[in-house]
């Protein structure tokens, strides 16, 4: 009997088997059509690449401080001999950078119509929108200071490249020394005004 | 005869497949039974692969292995997936320890690559009950060597990439609109960091933050109706908040070294980096304004760029100690985990995946990460240096 029992359970194992089997050779009843691409301007196969798009101004931004250096000239060799140099992360400017502060500060009070645009850079340390904030720090740090040395901070600009402009692409302390700046770019204004 | 021995078979089924349970359990103990995958540290569900060949191969193998599968022999395989894609993808999902198939699909239409994102996605809806990642898209930065790039808009795995801008500058943090073909980023095309709205259908775009200054890191809240980013018109870097549109604007931060916003999924809160007494932290403040608050990463030091998980479970941010990490931290407190070295996590939209930024020397490049079993790949390389991965959800 309990021979009788195992030899059922074989035949009945056996039966699985082929069941199972035979399920492998059944085809798909379902099947998916897979739609188009929700309509995207310059979608590959949908007609070529996207156009460069329309800037609209809308009601937000453009205020009118930043339009009031709209087409003027720059002139980014005036100045750059007073380069300011920053410390690691630190958007703090140094004592020994006080001799370039005074410089742009005369340079610019000699010339009553130019303007200055302080471009702020990092290393390629940090990530990258941290160093975008950081170099908006360090220019920042730059137009106060030139602010206390008699510059009027209405008449500067500022910008961050982050670590997107580095002036020496290198991976070592020398190069991240030499990226870790302010750059002074003179703005003349634009011919005829 | 028949009918004497029927109750037998009928008592004796049972006995049977749970002999043939226990004794498959005994040889093969690493195999994950449970569907239930909702922690840290989950071991990959062991799958075979077998009848597909070439592109679609590829495509499920990746699509597969970044949702936390792994590949091994049909014998050893917890499911058994196969099938054809000859002229068009046909497959079928066994589960081998229930003997029955599960999925039994052929797929029409569109390219093969897509046919088979689409049977991956199945795949992982059948098994894991959680719709998968294989049909979402990308937007990121890709960066040439002069500094500028432009904003592209790719498949999640790298391919289909195609460029949004052609402006020739510099361009940063793209970040979609949820559930819409638009997107918010960076550029300085006017000589000035600039938010720009985007409509991926009609091509239109426009200046939403143009303020003196810096104006970056879009992130839209979850229904699309506010931004939050970064704007220095006050004097230091700080969140700001205004409607889709630009207008309403309204300063949410006064601590002087904010960067990269994002949005809580209930749109309550945004979470941003900043420095607290000294030290960098991640911490967030009520939307509509209010006190900020810290939120603890204890061992991991200087965390930026979080990314609110859309589960609302998770932030994942950076780290950085020498090198950086992925971490994340639960959002209702408790220590952070570090995932695998690289910068500015993404979340999928089902809070499984991460995309993120791998350094090689001064370059980046893309991977996505399966953050229960940090299975991680590359994804298709399109420029020198691509960054700044925003996943679209």
């Amino acid at each position: 009997m309990k021979m009788m029992k195992l030899t059922y359970l074989l035949a009945f194992a056996l039966a699985v088997t082929l069941a199972d089997t035979g399920c492998k050779n059944h085809r798909p009843v379902k099947v998916t059509q897979i739609p188009e691409r929700p309509s995207m301007v310059g979608e590959p196969g949908a007609g070529g690449t996207l156009p460069p798009g329309e800037t609209v101004p809308s009601g937000g931004g453009q205020t009118a401080s930043l339009d009031e250096f709209e087409g003027m000239i720059k002139d980014p060799t005036a100045l750059a001999a007073y380069t300011v140099h920053f410390a690691f992360d630190s958007a703090a400017v140094k004592k020994s950078e006080n001799a370039n502060i005074q410089a742009v500060a005369s340079k610019l009070s000699a010339d009553s119509s130019a303007k200055l645009l302080i471009e702020g850079n990092c290393d390629e340390r940090g990530t990258e929108e941290y160093n975008r904030s950081l170099g908006e720090r360090r220019a920042l740090a730059l137009r106060e200071a030139l602010a206390k040395a008699g510059v009027d901070p209405m008449r500067i600009r500022t910008i961050s490249y982050g670590k997107d402009k580095p002036v020496d692409p290198a991976n070592n302390e020398a190069a991240w020394a030499k990226n870790r700046r302010g750059d002074f770019v003179l703005l003349h204004p634009k011919s005829g005004a | 005869m028949k009918n004497y021995y029927l109750p037998l078979i009928k008592a004796g089924l049972p006995v049977l497949l749970a002999a043939f349970t226990v004794n498959f359990a005994c040889g093969q103990q690493e195999l994950t039974i449970s569907h239930d995958i909702t922690g840290l540290g989950v071991k990959p569900i062991p799958v075979s692969l077998e009848g597909f060949s070439g592109e679609v191969a590829d495509v499920l193998k990746f699509d597969l292995y970044v949702q936390g599968f792994s590949f091994v022999a049909p014998d050893a395989a917890q499911y058994q997936i196969s099938g054809t894609a000859a002229g068009s993808v046909q497959g079928r999902v066994v589960d081998r320890f229930a003997k029955s198939t599960i999925l039994s699909r052929s797929y029409t239409g569109a390219a093969l690559r897509r046919q088979a994102h689409a049977f991956a996605d199945d795949i992982v809806q059948v098994i894991t009950r959680k719709n998968g990642i294989a049909q979402t898209k990308i937007a990121f930065k890709a960066q040439s060597s002069t500094g500028n790039g432009e904003i592209y808009v790719a498949d999640f795995d790298g391919y289909n990439p195609q460029s949004i801008t052609h402006d020739d500058t510099i361009v940063a943090a793209p970040a979609w609109v949820p559930g819409r073909l638009a997107i918010y980023y960076t550029s300085y095309k006017r000589g000035n960091p600039d938010i720009f709205y985007h409509s991926l259908s009609t091509g239109q775009r426009r200046v939403v933050a143009g303020y003196s200054g810096l104006n970056t890191s879009a992130a839209v809240s979850p229904d699309g109706s506010k931004v939050a980013m970064i704007l220095s018109k006050s004097g230091s870097p700080n969140v700001w908040v205004c409607n889709a549109d630009g207008m309403d604007l309204k300063r949410l931060t006064t601590s002087s070294e904010d960067s990269s916003p994002c949005w809580s999924p209930d749109g309550q809160w945004i979470c941003f980096a900043t420095k607290i007494a000294d030290r960098r932290v991640l911490a967030k403040v009520p939307a509509g304004g209010g006190a900020m608050q810290r939120i603890p990463t204890p061992g991991a030091p200087n965390p930026t760029e979080p990314d609110w998980s859309p589960d609302g479970k998770w932030i994942a941010f950076t780290s950085q100690t020498g090198e950086f990490d992925i971490c994340v931290v639960p959002t209702g407190g408790g220590d952070p985990t570090e995932l695998v070295a690289g910068e500015d996590p993404s979340w999928s939209p089902n809070s499984r995946t991460l995309i993120f930024t791998r350094r090689t020397g001064s370059r980046y490049m893309l991977s996505v990460l399966d953050v229960f079993t940090k299975q991680v790949k590359d994804i298709a390389r399109i420029s020198g240096s691509d960054s700044q991965p925003a996943w679209a959800r």
